[in-house]
């Protein structure tokens, strides 16, 4: 699969709407295509640079920016090990001498299986437990690397599955503003006025 | 009890609670908890109240922005152009300083909260739209504040004519994608506009002016807007008995690196001192394994380090940058006698250096320059030549006096902060300060590690091709 | 100076500023240079490269800040030497070039390089980089024009800038993030801009490079002439480089009045069409063996004895003039002269694709006064195809200042997105769709919130000019004040037109000349540098005037489709290798430079006609092309004054039937690269036209059955063609579009022309399924 199908197609628009500018969805609507196919693919860039309105090479420019976005296959499972500071003083390197021993590949590898990947990363705000370390985005606080062995081996017999989705899916709760409820973007060049709770305060309050 | 295992890191104690109130209870993130311990009543008073009046509330109340800056927040908001609209509120929530981190517990454990000062936000600065960019590798702090916005849209908390009142407004949550330079205000606002994380400069680009879209913009943090709900329901007065004149209320602090107890604590702002953190008992109680403190890192990766002899400072903005260094963004990291200093400054500089946006030269090259010279010291390959070219390479990325703690035992005066920059932003400093700080504290580390000086081979520049 | 001008201290010496100027261009214009990589001054400041921080005392202290993006303020002090200054110049720089390879010696922009100059200047003198260097595939194919360099590039953002801010083609962009940051297209999806090869002249290393000058010349090995594009009427100001006799490129030079820097890539890279293998270098007799080549005198002779016994014969009306519109002011003045001087008044410089000569006449705009209007209106084809930088200038307009268009077209345009109103008409009912959108009240008020001005020319080839010139004196009786910007496309199409070649009445113009050709009514056709066979939209009538004329003069720099059977050809020399002046679309006279000579024996037009007189018994006067710049002069076109001459202008009535059987409109125009003899013989761009093909509303295709590619027919009452067809939605249902000129006969497609009668108001088709 490549590009969005109808129903990513319809959720994409919705999330454009939230918007007063459509390129200001470029960043949600290539989480969408990740989560899609687990990483982004080019026809996925330019089905988005058509939805907002942009060149194909603005979409990548912006793409590549960003760390989490694969432009490329990835595995399964992005394992994520911190080596930032307090990590690095608390033994991040075990953790990935670990990982890299179960996994047979080295740090920013995938496994034959397209199982997993494995890279360094930088801080993942969880310093006072470190080290620690993320698979999808999903953290393990103060691992050992007997810990890794058994997520790895846990990961790999599907004993996780409920916990951690496949690579590309983030929040598995979306937010939806209901029709009867947004107030909706308007582009601002199409506002002068301020909103009406401050015009309505200057003639005594909002309530 | 004073830890509990919803909330992984954080760790209560008996002193006042201002956003941390919550966290005590494993469903602290529902709607039904927050309305059951006081939700939205701050929302309904300040309906009640005029926007103006609202904002002299939190003026009055002195609350600091917890981003970094410390930049007062009721100030922020009266720096908008008078009768420019639409302005919008952009919430910082890409928290990614190495060291940090309180706004990823404060939306998983309590995203009502920080929905409620959003609200309050817009309607006492006049915004009609908010965006709440959330780090993209925070995938449950996502959810949480998902499931919160439906909660409370669907609650008539958020949308329009909240409440029944004039007040309407629409929070969208926008996720990042993984860049640390984002956490800058205007990189934020160009992530935003779907744009790489590249900062703008200021002049002419402050965000209360031109930001999103070219309209003035407030951008606040998580925490800064997370106090508001207390500020409105209690009032300014309630909130300034805490803490000092300067620095009222509270501050998350994470304490990590080798200490007994790390964790994130909500201290009392500007009166806990350093050594209450690292070694009081309802704090972090000690140095692991009774080692000696060698360093520590007082408001984040990017603030310069800290010896002993500053451990009776307190947690206090000015204080700190008189004494060298800055607060930043409430995290410090702890170094014990075990540390090797040369690599720890590596995993700093080795961070800024990867995570420079690349759009001024100086750190685009420089910070990646330090890294590969830091690199082979690190490896036992440098020269003594490369620990000053170290620092004549920093000093293009800031050219004059860098600021650094006093030391008794190197007989070393302070030089207070800031430094000058030949950068946009703090990322190049960034990858700069913890290469000064521990060749400044701990030169004799690098002297050990390097082979004396040999004739470095000096390639003249200007003798190829340069005249015409 | 302006009264407000701003005081400001540079280095001591205090000087004056405009308000709003940053402190980089003050100091700059005081002599105080400062350096700089990223800072442009036609594009927005991004203050990235950090190179020309400088120390800026407000008050507060000297602040280093960056000059490109601090304005001056009244009082302040800069300090462009200060110790801090010099630490952080000499840092950067340091840092600049730490990852610059140091391949200056095949550098084509060693020499000219701000990297090498500012390093020389500004820099420490040594590096201490001693690691490896950033390692990038080098050079690689961006565009069929451009190559890049990523490893020499230092990441100013000039070019991405550009394609971004000022092309509008944000084909090139930032990829990957901090030290790995690249300029890189989409993959498969080159920078296929109009405007591509701006970006090589503004990079400020050797990064980016225009392939045709590439490994061509050494920048101090270059003579250089300043000059004008001729390409089409914008006039940009050049600066023509050559060495050993040959032009290697042009250069854009910054003119606040037209063209601000910028070429667009067919006036920059067609200059390889002047060392053509198609240049005639001889004069050459048409025998019953083909073309023999012969000599000047014998051909002079020849073409005096055919112009006096026709004269003599069949009176003056039996000869006719095409062209002129590609020369100079000068060679159209002394053509002028000579009709002039032998009664002669079939003169025309326009091949029935233009407008009358009473556009002229209207009151008059220039650039400058249409990018600081508040409304502009488009009756015009396509700019950015055919006026490429004046699109730019009004793209600027409307994105950077407060301009608005309402653009009246067919098919869309490269300015409909800036568009405030794009109103679209079929053929013929451009006038009722004008009504209809002067009746709305919001335009009304837009009309009268400022200037007006009308950027006219002729939109669609295929209907007729009486059509469209109808339209807008509707649109100019409508809108009080309005003035106009001719967009007539070839390049000295007004000075050819104001000298004197515009013809005395619709009797004597191209149409009326060929329809008089073609029934026999003319005994020598001279072709003043045109070519009908191409260029007039009925093809037909042009191939039946040049079978009918008694006999063919051929006056061409190129052998092109109408001189391979004249009876005569004189070689004629083109720009670059002449010296005169040109007049733009605004009326600006100026310069073209002679830098190269010409090959064999070829002459400028003008050296021809005074001979010519000369034979024929008549002194013009004049025996040095200084001699005609004089005689121009006193008539107000010298060079640097704009220049315009009345003409009469009378009402023209159109009638256009209703739609009969034939009820789809046909649109044709031309695109930047098509078969014209500039593109097809400069090798770079060649390859660059479209081909031939037929847009259509994919919901009609997908009525008919018909996939994207495949070959559909074209019916009109006058002939039919068929062509490969490509669905395009900007059209609508009633719409289709066919670029002219496209080359393409040699596959098989059919010609869009042989559908278009200049009999007809407009050209209505059919389409039909091919089989």
């Amino acid at each position: 699969m490549a590009r969005l199908t109808d129903e990513n197609v319809t959720l994409a628009k919705e999330i454009i709407d939230r918007y007063p500018r459509a390129k200001s969805a470029l960043i949600p609507l290539l989480h969408i295509a990740q989560e899609q196919d687990g990483w982004v693919t080019d026809e996925a860039m330019r089905q988005i640079a058509e939805l907002i309105g942009v060149t194909p090479a603005e979409v990548l420019g912006t793409g590549t920016f960003y760390e989490m976005f694969k432009f490329e296959p990835v595995g399964k499972y992005l394992i994520n090990v911190c080596g930032t500071m307090s990590c690095a003083l608390l033994g991040a390197d075990d953790l990935m001498h670990a990982a890299e021993e179960e996994l047979g590949i080295h740090e920013g590898g995938t496994t034959d299986d397209g199982m997993f990947t494995l890279h360094r990363a930088e801080c993942q705000a969880a310093c006072t437990e470190a080290p620690c370390l993320q698979v999808n985005y999903r953290y393990r606080f103060r691992t050992t690397p007997v810990e890794v062995r058994q997520l790895i081996s846990d990961l790999r017999n599907g004993r996780l599955d409920d916990e951690i989705p496949p690579h590309g899916t983030l929040a598995r709760v979306r937010q939806h503003i209901p029709a009867d409820k947004g107030v909706g973007a308007v582009d601002p060049s199409q506002v002068t006025s301020p909103p009406e709770w401050i015009t309505a305060s200057a003639e005594g309050g909002a309530s | 009890m004073t830890s509990f295992p919803w909330a992984p890191g954080f760790i209560d104690g008996d002193r006042p609670k201002i956003v941390t109130s919550r966290f005590q209870y494993e469903d602290s993130h529902t709607l039904e908890r927050y309305l059951a311990t006081g939700g939205y009543e701050g929302l309904r008073s300040v309906l009640a109240r005029s926007p103006h009046d609202m904002h002299e509330e939190v003026r009055s109340s002195t609350l600091l922005g917890r981003g970094g800056a410390g930049f007062p927040a009721g100030v922020k908001w009266g720096l908008t152009p008078d009768g420019v609209f639409p302005r919008y509120l952009v919430v910082n929530g890409d928290e990614s300083e190495p060291g940090t981190y309180k706004d990823r517990l404060l939306m998983e454990r309590d995203p009502h909260q920080l929905i409620e000062g959003c609200l309050i936000a817009c309607y006492a600065a006049g915004l009609s739209r908010c965006f709440l960019y959330i780090r993209g590798e925070m995938a449950l702090a996502q959810e949480r504040v998902a499931q919160a916005l439906n909660d409370a849209y669907a609650a008539g908390f958020i949308g329009k004519n909240i409440l029944g009142s004039s007040f309407s407004i629409d929070i969208v949550l926008h996720w990042g994608a993984g860049a640390y330079v984002v956490g800058e205000e205007t990189a934020l606002i160009e992530s935003l506009e779907g744009n790489r994380g590249m900062p703008r400069l200021k002049p002419p680009y402050f965000p209360a002016a031109i930001g999103l879209y070219g309209q003035p913009t407030i951008v606040n943090n998580v925490e800064t807007l997370s106090n508001l709900p207390f500020i409105a329901t209690n009032g300014a007065a309630e909130y300034t008995a805490i803490g000092t004149e300067s620095s009222p209320g509270t501050r998350m602090v994470a304490v990590s690196g080798h200490v007994r107890r790390p964790g994130v604590y909500e201290i009392i702002n500007g009166t806990t001192t350093f050594r209450d953190l690292l070694y009081g008992e309802e704090f972090c109680q000690g140095i692991r394994d009774d080692n000696e403190l060698k360093a520590f890192v007082p408001g984040g990766g990017s603030a310069p380090w800290f010896l002993p002899d500053q451990l009776d400072l307190p947690f206090e903005g000015r204080l700190v940058g008189a004494a060298g260094s800055m607060l930043g963004s409430g995290a410090i990291m702890v170094m014990d006698s075990t540390t090797d200093i040369p690599a720890a400054a590596l995993t700093l500089t080795k961070f800024y250096a990867h995570e420079s946006c690349g759009k001024c030269v100086p750190c685009r090259e420089g910070g990646t320059w330090l890294m590969r010279i830091l690199d082979r010291v690190v490896e036992g390959t440098g020269t003594t030549d490369d620990l000053d070219l170290l620092l004549e390479v920093g000093g293009s990325i800031c050219p004059g006096d860098m600021p650094h703690a006093a030391s008794a035992d190197l007989q070393l005066e302070a030089t207070p902060f800031p430094y000058k920059m030949t950068t946009i932003c703090f990322v190049g400093p960034s990858a700069y300060v913890p290469v000064h700080s521990a060749l400044t504290l701990f030169r004799s580390e690098f002297e050990a590690r390097v082979a004396p000086s040999r004739t470095r081979s000096r390639i003249p520049v200007t003798a190829v091709g340069a005249g015409s | 100076m302006s009264e407000q001008s701003v005081e400001i201290t540079v280095n001591g010496k205090t000087i004056s500023a405009e308000p709003g100027e940053m402190v980089i261009a003050a100091a700059e214009r005081a002599g105080e240079f400062i350096p700089r990589f990223c800072y442009h001054p036609r594009m927005s400041s991004v203050g990235m490269c950090r190179q020309c921080l400088v120390e800026i005392d407000t008050g507060r202290g000297p602040m280093l800040q960056p000059s490109c993006m601090v304005p001056v303020s009244p009082g302040m002090t800069v300090d462009t030497e200060s110790d801090t200054t010099k630490q952080a110049q000499e840092g950067i720089l340091e840092l600049l070039l730490a990852n610059h390879p140091l391949d200056c010696p095949v550098c084509d922009k060693g020499g000219e390089c701000p990297l090498q100059d500012q390093a020389f200047s500004h820099g420490p003198g040594e590096s201490r980089y001693i690691e490896e260097k950033r390692h990038y595939e080098k050079p690689i194919d961006i565009s069929s024009l451009i190559m890049l360099d990523r490893e020499r590039c230092v990441l100013c953002d000039r070019c991405t800038r550009f394609a971004d801010e000022v092309a509008g083609d944000p084909l090139i962009h930032f990829v990957e993030r901090g030290n790995a940051t690249q300029v890189m297209t989409y993959p498969d999806e080159p920078f296929s801009s109009h405007f591509s090869g701006n970006t090589a002249q503004i990079c400020p290393v050797g990064a980016l490079t225009a392939k045709p000058y590439r490994f061509k010349a050494r920048p101090w090995d270059l003579e250089q002439a300043n000059s004008t594009c001729t390409s089409c009427s914008v006039g940009c100001e050049i600066s023509v480089h050559s060495s050993r006799d040959r032009v290697l490129r042009y250069q854009g030079i910054d003119n606040d009045d037209v063209n601000w820097g910028w070429l667009c890539d067919r006036g920059r890279f067609n200059f390889e069409s002047i060392h053509a293998e198609g240049r005639v270098t001889e004069p050459l007799i048409k025998t019953a063996d083909g073309h023999q080549a012969t000599s000047w005198n014998a051909a002079m002779s020849i073409t005096t004895e055919l112009l006096n016994e026709s004269l003599a014969s069949a009176g003056a009306s039996s000869v006719g003039v095409i062209g002129g519109a590609r020369g100079t002011n000068e060679d159209a003045w002394a053509w002028a002269q000579l009709c002039a001087a032998l009664g002669i008044e079939r003169h025309d410089p326009q091949l029935g694709d233009g407008l009358p000569a009473a556009l002229l006449g209207m009151p008059r705009a220039t650039i400058r006064e249409m990018a600081s209007a508040a409304t502009v209106v488009l009756l015009a084809p396509d700019l950015k195809e055919e006026l490429p930088v004046l699109y730019l200038r009004l793209r600027d307009a409307v994105v950077n200042g407060s301009t608005r268009i309402i653009e009246f077209t067919s098919t869309g345009s490269g300015l409909t997105r800036h568009a405030w109103r794009s109103i679209r008409h079929g053929a013929g009912d451009v006038g009722s769709t004008i009504s209809a959108t002067f009746a709305d009240a919001d335009v009304q008020a837009q009309l009268s919130s400022g200037p007006v001005v009308v950027v006219a020319g002729r939109g669609n080839l295929a209907t007729s000019a009486d059509v469209e010139f109808a339209a807008l004196q509707q649109l100019m009786t409508a809108v009080d004040g309005a003035t106009v910007l001719p967009a007539l496309r070839r390049g000295n199409v007004v000075g050819a037109l104001q000298a004197g070649l515009a013809p005395t009445s619709a009797a004597s113009d191209t149409t009326s000349t060929l329809t008089a050709a073609a029934n026999g009514q003319i005994e020598v056709l001279v072709l003043l540098g045109s070519d009908p066979l191409a260029d007039f939209p009925d093809r037909d009538l042009a191939a039946a005037a040049l079978n009918g004329a008694g006999r063919v003069v051929s006056i061409t720099g190129h052998m092109n489709a109408s001189t391979v059977d004249a009876d005569v050809v004189l070689p004629a020399a083109v720009m670059s290798e002449k010296t005169g002046s040109t007049t733009n679309l605004e009326g600006r006279v100026a310069p073209i430079a002679k830098k190269v000579n010409t090959p064999g024996v070829a002459r400028a037009d003008w050296m021809i006609a005074v001979e010519l007189a000369d034979r024929l018994g008549h002194d013009l006067g004049v025996s040095s092309v200084e001699g005609i710049s004089e005689q121009l002069t006193s008539v107000g076109a010298g060079v640097g004054s704009v220049w315009s001459v009345p003409f009469e202008s009378s009402a023209v009535e159109v009638n256009v039937a209703p739609k009969g059987g034939y009820d789809v409109d046909l649109i044709v125009s031309r695109v930047m690269y098509d078969g014209g003899v500039a593109t097809a013989s400069s090798p770079s761009l060649a390859g660059l036209a479209n081909g031939r093909s037929v847009a259509v509303n994919p919901a009609v295709l997908e009525q008919l059955g018909i996939d994207s590619g495949e070959m559909i027919r074209l019916v009109s009452e006058h002939g039919s063609a068929e062509l490969p067809v490509c669905p395009d939605d900007r059209l609508d249902r009633g719409t289709v579009w066919a670029a002219f000129g496209q080359p393409g006969r040699e596959s098989g497609f059919g010609d869009v022309r042989s559908l278009i009668s200049s009999s007809a108001p407009v050209s209505r088709i059919r389409i039909e399924r091919v089989s």
